[in-house]
């Protein structure tokens, strides 16, 4: 059910990168003040971005499960989160490095985006250690829905008040891309794409193989459910 | 600040993309050790569903001419 579609979303996968990768060092300009050490711009700045967004949409399924209690929005759910802190985790150590290249420090606080994204990163850290902390099935399903979800909202007002912030030393990059000369727009727009077909298809894959293990336990209970009652029937 | 020179921002840039490599080698690799482990637990309930279950034995025991007397 899952597995569907996953091979044509590899390929576009392996693709998209293959451009984004050629773009980036074979076409992109490099920039007057950073130089080549701005190519980190092309992996960071979406990885953030897609990681963001996939926390988002985690709510959004979320709120799909509380309505229909379907379990599938749950895997859904839970399967966004978790691949969206695996790209956090991306994100913040691409994140270091470039400042380490271009502020001499791996890490500064005095800097509202980078400590706003590990306070989000931090907070959906505590995700998976709130869900297997519940042992009943139904209720961690509950539990893990509504953290997304305030969660989920917290990511979009966290962004906001960033935005308004008035220190501006990082670099913007959602509506300043107009600012971008246009091979290195395209190039981002191009490198943003791949990462987001990284992600669905990572997200694919892990739902497949979960859903291919409840199949295999379904499977097995069934099974012993059968041996039981032949069991029981035999003697 | 002025831009750092190519030898010098080169190592940055590698490691920036090599980590994002890395990343999804490891998460790949997780899922392949995953993967494994449902084809090997399919494969030994296949052979289990092959293989004439515990229940029947009696029964066939019980099939057997003389059996019942």
């Amino acid at each position: 059910m899952y597995g569907r579609g996953l091979r044509p979303l590899s390929l576009a996968t392996a693709a998209a990168w293959t451009l984004a990768l050629g773009l980036v060092f074979f076409y992109a300009p490099l920039e007057a003040e950073q130089g080549f050490l701005q190519k980190i711009f092309y992996v960071h700045v979406p990885l953030a971005i897609v990681s963001l967004c996939g926390f988002v949409l985690g709510g959004v399924l979320a709120i799909q499960y509380l309505r229909t209690r379907d379990a599938r929005w749950d895997l859904r759910s839970y399967v966004a989160i978790h691949m969206s802190l695996i790209f956090g985790v991306g994100a913040l150590i691409t994140g270091s490095i470039w400042a380490k290249g271009s502020w001499g420090h791996w890490w500064v606080w005095s800097e509202p985006t980078l400590v706003s994204f590990l306070i989000v990163f931090l907070l959906y850290a505590t995700y998976q250690p709130l869900r297997f902390s519940i042992e009943d099935p139904e209720r961690q399903s509950r539990y893990a829905a509504v953290f997304a979800i305030v969660a989920g909202a917290f990511v979009p007002l966290n962004f906001a008040a960033v935005r308004m912030s008035t220190a501006y030393l990082h670099p913007r990059v959602l509506g300043d891309t107009s600012n971008l000369p246009a091979p290195m727009a395209l190039t981002f727009a191009v490198s943003l794409l791949a990462m987001a077909l990284l992600w669905a298809t990572l997200c694919k894959y892990e739902m497949t193989a979960k859903h291919a293990r409840m199949q295999l336990k379904a499977l097995r209970r069934r099974r012993s459910g059968e041996l039981q009652g032949a069991g029981r029937f035999g003697f | 600040m002025p831009a750092l020179p190519l030898h010098e921002a080169g190592k940055y840039v590698a490691g920036a993309y090599v980590v994002v490599f890395a990343l999804v080698l490891i998460y790949v690799t997780i899922m392949a050790v995953r993967l494994s482990r449902i084809e090997r637990d399919l494969g030994e309930l296949l052979e289990q569903a092959e293989r004439p279950s515990e229940s029947e034995a009696p029964a066939e025991d019980l099939a057997r001419p003389g059996a019942m007397v």
